[in-house]
């Protein structure tokens, strides 16, 4: 079977360390996801821990979806760094959809951290059932 | 002759992946120059950030679509101990091009030092962030002492 959704390619730095300097985007962290395809569209559900909907931007941009994610955490003024499994504030992620996709009816919710995307197939390309009747 | 350039390769990927491991290790637990004995590998669930300042520490679990209700938390004796469980649901009749989420039971153990106060532990868990604050006992807290 095809892919549908294929990953772009992106230089993503090991160590997620990654920050927004001096307008120069680099690479964010990589949400871990789950992707699934049934008879009706694509669905898929990524980690990210710590965005709120306010920072969070699921778009599609030609045939590319693009998953971006801004951490927000409360830190206490004098706050010194013990350990740090997470070294980044931004999670950056992206798709390209095939064309049987219906771009333009992508559904998001966002829940305790964890995004899922719905993806629905166009509907005259959703498999159908075909009766086989008996002569 | 084949043996020989093999073996050598190998010896030079060895090379290779332990110049990277510490590599990795020094670049990515710049934080603190040795691992400590609880702690776990990269990449386990759900990632941890420890933060103090001279009154409290403050723990981050990065613990998303877990029901609090099913988180255990607990602090003894300057181990903080955190375990629960998340289960993502399969879908038996769909089919699957990626699965990297974390399923399962899960735990991290973190040494919060010998100075934490158990008695004063809270935890809020919000955008799927478990965050447990840790008050340092009183007598611990620097002191500013006033000179007469």
């Amino acid at each position: 079977m095809a892919r549908n959704v294929s990953e772009v390619a992106a230089p993503e730095s090991k160590g997620g360390a990654v920050q927004q300097t001096r307008g120069r985007t680099e690479a964010g962290m990589r949400a871990p996801v789950d992707i699934y395809e049934d008879g009706e569209g694509i669905t898929l559900e990524a980690d990210m821990p710590g965005v709120s909907r306010e920072r969070l931007d699921v778009r599609v941009d030609g045939d590319t979806l693009l998953l971006e994610g801004n951490v927000q955490f409360e830190l206490p003024k004098d706050a010194e760094a013990m350990y740090a499994d997470v070294r980044s504030t931004v999670y950056r992620r992206s798709f390209v959809l095939s064309r049987e996709l219906e771009t333009s009816n992508i559904q998001a919710t966002l829940k305790d951290g964890v995004l899922t995307v719905r993806i629905p197939k166009r509907a005259e390309l959703r498999p159908r059932r075909i009766e086989v009747r008996t002569a | 002759m084949f043996g020989r350039l093999t073996s050598f390769q190998d010896s030079l990927l060895d090379e290779f992946w332990r110049l990277h491991q510490e590599m990795d290790e020094m670049l990515g637990d710049g934080l603190s120059s040795a691992g400590g004995i609880r702690s776990a590998p990269r990449g386990t669930f759900p990632a941890v950030n420890v933060i103090q300042t001279p009154a409290e520490v403050q723990v981050y679990l990065f613990a998303p679509g877990v029901d609090p209700k099913k988180l255990d938390v607990s602090v003894q004796r300057g181990l903080l101990t955190v375990s629960g469980e998340r289960n993502i649901p399969v879908h038996d009749e769909a089919t699957y091009y990626r699965q990297e989420r974390f399923s399962g039971e899960f735990r991290r153990a973190i040494s919060l030092g010998d100075d934490v106060d158990p008695d004063k532990v809270e935890a809020k868990y919000r955008d799927g962030i478990l965050q447990i604050q840790v008050r340092r006992r009183e007598s611990a807290k620097p002191r500013q002492i006033e000179i007469h």
